[in-house]
């Protein structure tokens, strides 16, 4: 059951000359177990449309290896790689209708009329696309479109199964409807999924593990939880969570009794060492200069605690997103209770030094999390 | 739908029916004069007004040209089947090597593979009496001056890099993740290309090839110099027209009428195709 599926080693892909072209992924490592699944999660351009792609063996791999199943595939013609893909812009073929698209899939597999037929049907049935059978991509909107290319997809009995943007075009009730068939659909057959997403919900929603990539570069592997426990750096801190992760530079003043960070604006939070660890202490210690992070949910009100003003308070019907004037920059806070906050009125905010995630002021890299160290 | 007033439509109607009379005059004074004798189309003032007369349709397919000085054989027929073969030759040809190139050029981009598709289109720049010399040279060196096979190959310079480019624009138009479905659901490269690019880049293709038939149908100065009477088409036969004893109107008119009539009917059969092909395919190109 725990078979590799996937197991990408020091994959780069350069658009142009090697070495010279544009160098879309960079030394990708990654390892997917069979029955997982891995959502790679990133902006536009950070390369993971392209990693999908040299998977599927439309894009060749500049260097590295890529198995699939425990066979080398990255020199194989597609058709040999025994994967499926649902395509982000659809690609349905136009002169057939949903049900042939579908079945097409499957031509190349010679089950029975029979069996195809059945399959069809349960799939169209999971993604509600029953009443559209018999129309052709044409005549369909895109959200159906998309679903009739992800049921294409899904209706293989491939060793990889590939998702670009799969749910993309679709209405969010359906969406969220979606994401926990397809989820239950992968796990029960226990097929191996890679989804390409921008959206977090949907990466956190589906994959048991999230890759998050930015600039060709891995940034970090590990399951949604971890990701938004324990980002790796600065980068993934504060692409993954909504609202995003407060930051803020600072100067670090550590003695045997306080540990003190020096904001803008003359903003000095200040705690007791014994509020952090050895370890976490000395590593700070040993710098002066630090990026303090703390996301929006973990900010507490508090009537000690360093004043800032409030730029914005928002109710959105479930919680509320204040924003505050703090040390230089803004900081924002998630309450789960509507307040009666004023714009400009001055506010307390206590930063718990269990939520605070220290990153290294050069680098990025996370230094702690809380009383951990990284 | 927006509304127009009642004279904002008349006028609308004045101005079409203006430019349809200006362009389709010229064809319409033809194809009356193809009816008349010399005599009647020479008359001054001239008249709408007229006897209709078969006779230079008939002496076109007899091949007997009567004039005043005695009774002149013309090949008027044997060009026109001349014109047919060399086009449709050319043409099918042109399909058959500049499809599959104009899908690599589209599909492809390797080293200098806009250098060559930008070679292939440079053949339409250079004016045709620029090349004809020299080649008339090769060709006689090679011994392909007056045969078939030789227009045919010189025809390529006229139908191959139009097929080239209009079609690669087409293909470039079909979203290559088609192409990627089919492949990654267990298929060839070459069924790829057959059963999903071909039909898809169908419509483009008729109207690539339609334009290439009209284009070498139309020629006249290659056929001029690389072939002689018995290998020429219909463009440089209508020049037995001018005869000793006077031009034969008449039978110039209804030569015309006759050539231009396949490409006509072809044009108006395909004109579905021509007007979405091109509208589609060659704008991007």
């Amino acid at each position: 059951m725990n078979a590799t599926a996937l197991l990408i080693d020091s994959v780069d892909k350069f658009y142009g000359p090697v070495d010279y072209g544009v160098h879309a992924v960079k030394q990708l490592n990654m390892e997917v177990k069979k029955g997982e699944i891995i959502a790679l999660l990133g902006s536009s351009g950070c390369g993971k449309t392209s990693t999908l792609r040299m998977i599927a063996g439309f894009e060749p791999v500049s260097r590295g290896t890529i198995s699939v199943a425990g066979r080398q595939v990255h020199m194989l013609a597609p058709v040999r790689r025994n994967v499926a893909m649902a395509f982000e812009g659809y690609s349905l073929y136009p002169p057939l209708t949903v049900r042939e698209n579908m079945a097409f899939a499957l031509k190349a597999s010679k089950l029975s009329q029979s069996v195809v037929d059945e399959k069809v049907a349960s799939i169209a049935k999971l993604l509600e696309i029953e009443d559209i059978l018999g129309r052709y991509p044409s005549s369909i909107s895109g959200g159906q479109q998309q679903r009739a290319s992800l049921g294409r997809a899904l209706i293989r009995d491939a060793d990889l199964h590939l998702l670009d943007e799969p749910m993309g075009q679709l209405e969010p009730q359906l969406r969220a409807v979606l994401r926990g068939r397809i989820k239950h659909y992968i796990k029960e057959r226990g097929l191996t999924a890679i989804l390409v997403t921008h959206d977090q919900t949907e990466a956190n929603a589906l994959a048991d593990r999230i890759a998050v990539m930015e600039g060709g570069v891995l940034q970090q592997f590990d399951t949604p939880q971890k990701i938004k426990e324990r980002p790796a750096n600065l980068f993934t801190g504060t692409f993954v969570g909504e609202p995003p992760m407060n930051v803020f530079e600072a100067s670090v003043n550590g003695t045997d009794a306080r540990v003190t960070f020096g904001l803008k604006d003359g903003v000095r939070l200040e705690y007791q060492a014994a509020d952090f660890s050895h370890a976490v202490r000395d590593a700070l210690m040993k710098r002066q200069n630090v990026v303090l992070g703390i996301r929006p949910y973990s900010v507490r009100r508090s009537a000690d605690g360093v004043t800032g003003r409030v730029a914005v308070n928002q109710w959105l019907g479930d919680q509320t997103h204040i924003a505050a004037d703090f040390a230089g920059g803004t900081m924002v806070l998630v309450e789960h209770d509507r307040t009666s906050l004023e714009i400009g009125q001055p506010i307390g905010i206590r930063l718990d030094p269990a939520s605070l995630h220290v990153f290294d002021s050069e680098s990025g890299m996370a230094i702690s999390h809380g009383e951990e160290l990284a | 739908m927006e509304t127009t007033s009642p004279v904002e439509r008349l006028l609308r109607g004045v101005a079409l029916t203006l430019v349809v009379v200006f362009f389709m005059f010229p064809i319409v004074w033809i194809f009356l004069m193809s009816f008349q004798t010399n005599e009647t189309i020479l008359r001054i003032p001239p008249s709408v007004v007229f006897t209709p007369t078969l006779e230079n349709y008939a002496a076109l397919i007899t091949g007997k040209l009567q004039t005043a000085s005695g009774t002149l054989d013309i090949a008027f027929m044997r060009n026109l089947g001349n014109s047919v073969l060399l086009s449709v030759a050319s043409v099918a040809l042109a399909l058959v090597l500049g499809v599959p190139a104009a899908y690599a050029f589209a599909r492809h981009k390797f080293r200098g593979s806009e250098d060559i598709a930008f070679t292939l289109l440079s053949f339409r720049f250079a004016p045709p009496l620029l090349v004809l010399l020299p080649l008339t040279q090769y060709f006689q060196w090679l011994g392909l001056s007056n045969t078939y096979f030789g227009l045919i190959w010189i025809y390529q310079l006229i139908c191959l890099p139009l097929i080239l480019w209009i079609v690669r624009g087409y293909f470039e138009d079909i979203s290559a993740d088609v192409e990627y479905a089919y492949r990654i659901a267990g298929h060839s490269w070459f069924s790829t290309f057959r059963k999903i690019a071909l039909p898809l880049a169908g419509p483009g293709i008729a109207a690539a090839g339609l334009l290439a038939f009209i284009f070498a149908w139309n020629n006249f100065v290659f056929a001029l110099v690389l072939a002689s009477a018995d290998k020429q088409p219909v463009t440089v036969g209508a020049l037995a027209f001018v005869t000793a004893s006077g031009i034969q109107y008449g039978q110039i008119a209804a030569a015309i009428v006759l050539s231009i009539t396949p490409t006509l009917a072809l044009a108006l059969y395909a004109q579905r195709y021509l007007v979405e092909g091109l509208s589609l395919g060659a704008v991007k190109g």
